[in-house]
C-alpha cells in the first residue's frame, strides 16, 4: 500500500495542559513490523502521546502521520477507516462489563462486518485461543477475569479485525512474573504471525530487553533517546541512566546478556525478576 | 491485510478439478462467499487443487472460512491441496488451521441453563428471598453499628452527617417547596367543584388542611428524597464497591457501616422531618390561593376555619411518619449500593432498583399507617 516503511512519522508536536507543557517539539518515528516501545517517568508524557496516536486527543501543533494518514484534520468516514486499522488494548481492559468475553471479541466484527454471527462466534473464539485463553473463559463477564485473562482478552479484542498496528498500554503492569512472561511470548508471536506492527507503553525492564526492537526514552517533553536497548544502555543521559541503573535495570540487563551468551536452544525460560 | 479497496472474496471452479480463489479473503470482504460456498457442485472427486495465487489479501476471518471449507471437503472424502499462496497467507492459514481442528474436537458447551416458565419463576423466588434475607441482615448490621456509636459517641462522625443534612436537606427545599405547592392547588381546585355544590365553600379548608398535612406533604416530601438522595447513596456507595474502595476501607480499619451509613441514615432523620413541615407550609399556602380564588374564601377566613378543623394531631401523625420513610430511603439507597457487583451497568441497576423499591416501601409503610391510625382512631 505504501512504499515507505514508516508507519507512524511525528513531528513537531508539542502539547500543554493549561501551563502545564507535556510535549515541545517532539519526533518520533515508527517502522513497519517493529516492535516500539515508549519508556519515560510519570507525566513524561507516555500516555497523552498514545491518545494522540490513537485519535482520542489532539496535539496543540505539530502533525501526526499513522499509516500515512494525517490525523489533522480528518473527517468522519477517513477516521472511522483508520479506527479500524488499528487495535488498541487499554492499560485496565476497557472491555464493556455488559457483555460477555467472548461478546466483547466479536463486537468490532458485529458493527463493522456483514458476516453472519455463528461465524463471527467462531472468529471470536479462534481469537481467545490464540491469546492463549480456555475457550470457557469466552462465556465469562469480564469482572470475572483475572488480572492476566483480561489483558488477553483486551488484546484479542484489538486483534479482532487483524489490524496492522497495534497499540499496546501497559501489557504487563500488574500481572505475575508467569504471565507477563506469556504476554512477551505472545507480543512477539503476533509479530512473527501478522506482520504486526506494534506500540507499547511499558517499564517493565523484561519486556523491554526480549521483545522490543527500539526503544524511545521521553522526557523533558521531548525524546531523550532512542535506539535498541544495548544502544541505550550505552547513552550518558542521566534520565536515561536511571532507567538502567538501579537494581532492577542491572538484573534485566545481566539476565539479557547472560541469553545471548548461551548456545542456542539453551535458552533460559523465565527471566527471574519483573518490575512492579 | 489491507482491505479498503480490493474486490470480495470470490470462488470459482474453471473445471472439476479446480478452484480458483480470489479476492480479498478478510473480514470485510467475505460477506458474500456463503452462498457461492453453497452453489459449489462438487462430486465426489478423489483429488482438487485450490488455487490461492490470486488471493490479495488474508486475515484469520477469511482463513477460518477457507479452512472450513478445507476441512468439509476432506470430510467428504475429496483429497484437497492448496497451492500458490503468498509465503506469509500460507503461514497464517497454517496457524488458523491448527485453530480449526482443536476448535471443532471440543464442541462449545453452553453453559447457561435452558430457560423454562417454572425455573424462571423458580429463580425470580429465590432471588426475592435471598434479597429479603439480605436486606434483613443489612438492617440488622446497621442497627449494631448505630448502637456503637451511642456507646462511643466519639467515634461518630458529625462531618459527613452534617454535609449530608445540608446536601439531602437544605439543597432540596426548592424542589420540595414548588412540589407540594402546586400539590395543594391541584387539592384545593379539585375539591372546589364539588363543594361549591354543597355551598360548603369554607370546608376547603378542611380538605387542604387534612390532606396535605396527615398524607401528601410526607408522601411527596419522601418520594422526592427517595429519588434525589436515595439514588444518589446507592449510586456513590456502588462506585465504591465496584473500584475496591469498600474492601480498602475494610483492610484499614474502617468500619464502611459507620463512615458511609450512619452518616447518611441520622441526616435524613433529621431532614426529613423538617423539610416535610416546609412541605406542610407550602402546600396549605398554594390551596389557600387556589381556596380564594375559585371559592371565593379569604385568607383571613380560611386559617380561622384551619385552626378549628385541624388538630395538633393531624399535624404530628404526619410528621411521625417522616423519620419512618427516612430510615427507609438511607437504609434501602444504602443496602442497594453495597449489593453491586461487577461494573458500571450494575451501578445502574442497583441505583433503579434503590429507587424504585425505596418508594414502593415508603407508600406500603404509608397504608400500613392509615391501617394503624384507623385502628387506634386517631
Amino acid at each position: 500500500m505504501k512504499d515507505d516503511d514508516r508507519v507512524i512519522e511525528i513531528s513537531n508536536v508539542s502539547t500543554r495542559y493549561g501551563a502545564h507543557v507535556v510535549h515541545t517539539g517532539l519526533d518520533l518515528e515508527v517502522r513497519r513490523a517493529e516492535i516500539f516501545a515508549l519508556v519515560g517517568g510519570s507525566g513524561s508524557g507516555k500516555s497523552t502521546l498514545l491518545r494522540e496516536m490513537i485519535l482520542l486527543q489532539r496535539p496543540d501543533s505539530g502533525s501526526i502521520r499513522v499509516l500515512g494518514v494525517d490525523l489533522q484534520d480528518l473527517g468522519a468516514d477517513e477516521t472511522l477507516a483508520l479506527r479500524l486499522r488499528w487495535g488498541v488494548m487499554f492499560q485496565h481492559g476497557g472491555l464493556f462489563a455488559s457483555l460477555t468475553v467472548k461478546e466483547n471479541i466479536g463486537l468490532p466484527l458485529r458493527e463493522h462486518t456483514g458476516l453472519e454471527d455463528g461465524l463471527i462466534d467462531e472468529i471470536a473464539a479462534a481469537k481467545l485461543a490464540m491469546t492463549g485463553l480456555k475457550q470457557e473463559v469466552g462465556a465469562q463477564y469480564p469482572s470475572e477475569l483475572s488480572g492476566g485473562m483480561m489483558k488477553r482478552a483486551s488484546l484479542a479484542r484489538a486483534l479482532a479485525l487483524d489490524p496492522e498496528l497495534l497499540f499496546l498500554d501497559e501489557p504487563t503492569a500488574g500481572l505475575d512474573p508467569d504471565s507477563a512472561g506469556g504476554v512477551d511470548e505472545l507480543v512477539r508471536k503476533l509479530r512473527d504471525l501478522f506482520g504486526l506492527t506494534i506500540v507499547m507503553i511499558t517499564h517493565d525492564l523484561d519486556l523491554l530487553w526480549q521483545v522490543a526492537d527500539r526503544v524511545a526514552v521521553l522526557g523533558e517533553g521531548k525524546v531523550l533517546g532512542i535506539g535498541s536497548m544495548a544502544e541505550l544502555s550505552r547513552m550518558d543521559h542521566p534520565a536515561i541512566r536511571q532507567f538502567f541503573d538501579g537494581p532492577r535495570g542491572r538484573a534485566a540487563q545481566e539476565q539479557e546478556e547472560q541469553q545471548a551468551a548461551a548456545p542456542a536452544g539453551t535458552k533460559i525460560k523465565e527471566p527471574p525478576s519483573k518490575p512492579k | 491485510m489491507k482491505a479498503l479497496s480490493l474486490a470480495p472474496a470470490a470462488i470459482a471452479q474453471p473445471n472439476p478439478q479446480n478452484l480458483a480463489l480470489s479476492g480479498s479473503w478478510t473480514a470485510r470482504g467475505i460477506g458474500a462467499i456463503e452462498g457461492q460456498l453453497e452453489a459449489l457442485h462438487l462430486a465426489s472427486r478423489t483429488e482438487l487443487v485450490a488455487d490461492g495465487a490470486r488471493i490479495d489479501a488474508l486475515d484469520t476471518a477469511g482463513a477460518w472460512v477457507l479452512q472450513k471449507l478445507l476441512l468439509r471437503l476432506r470430510g467428504e472424502g475429496m483429497a484437497v491441496s492448496i497451492s500458490g499462496l503468498r509465503p506469509e497467507f500460507a503461514k497464517l492459514l497454517e496457524a488458523v488451521g491448527q485453530q480449526v481442528g482443536a476448535q471443532s474436537d471440543t464442541p462449545a458447551a453452553d453453559a447457561r441453563p435452558r430457560a423454562s416458565m417454572l425455573g424462571d419463576v423458580g429463580r425470580a423466588a429465590e432471588r426475592a428471598f435471598e434479597q429479603t434475607v439480605a436486606l434483613l441482615g443489612f438492617v440488622g448490621e446497621s442497627a449494631l453499628a448505630l448502637a456503637g456509636c451511642i456507646a462511643h459517641p466519639a467515634r461518630f462522625r458529625w462531618r459527613p452527617m452534617l454535609y449530608n443534612i445540608r446536601s439531602a436537606g437544605f439543597d432540596a427545599l426548592p424542589i420540595v417547596g414548588l412540589l407540594s405547592f402546586l400539590l395543594g392547588v391541584v387539592v384545593a381546585y379539585q375539591g372546589a367543584d364539588q363543594l361549591r355544590q354543597y355551598g360548603a365553600n369554607i370546608f376547603v379548608a378542611d380538605l387542604i388542611g387534612l390532606s396535605m398535612l396527615r398524607e401528601f406533604a410526607p408522601l411527596i416530601t419522601a418520594i422526592i428524597v427517595a429519588g434525589r438522595s436515595g439514588s444518589a447513596y446507592a449510586a456513590q456507595i456502588g462506585t465504591m464497591a465496584v473500584t475496591e474502595e469498600i474492601d480498602a476501607m475494610r483492610t484499614l480499619g474502617i468500619a464502611p457501616l459507620e463512615v458511609l451509613v450512619l452518616p447518611k441514615l441520622l441526616a435524613l432523620l433529621v431532614a426529613l422531618p423538617l423539610l416535610t413541615v416546609f412541605a406542610d407550609v407550602l402546600g396549605v399556602f398554594g390551596g389557600m390561593l387556589m381556596a380564594r380564588a375559585q371559592l371565593g374564601v379569604g385568607f383571613v377566613e380560611f386559617l380561622d376555619r384551619f385552626v378549628k378543623a385541624v388538630s395538633i394531631t393531624a399535624y404530628l401523625i404526619g410528621i411521625c411518619k417522616a423519620p419512618v420513610f427516612a430510615a427507609i430511603i438511607a437504609v434501602i439507597g444504602c443496602f442497594q449500593g453495597f449489593r453491586t457487583k461487577g461494573g458500571a451497568d450494575s451501578v445502574g441497576r442497583q441505583t433503579t432498583r434503590s429507587v424504585v423499591q425505596s418508594i414502593f416501601l415508603v407508600i406500603v409503610a404509608d397504608a400500613l399507617f392509615s391501617v394503624a391510625f384507623s385502628a387506634l382512631d386517631l
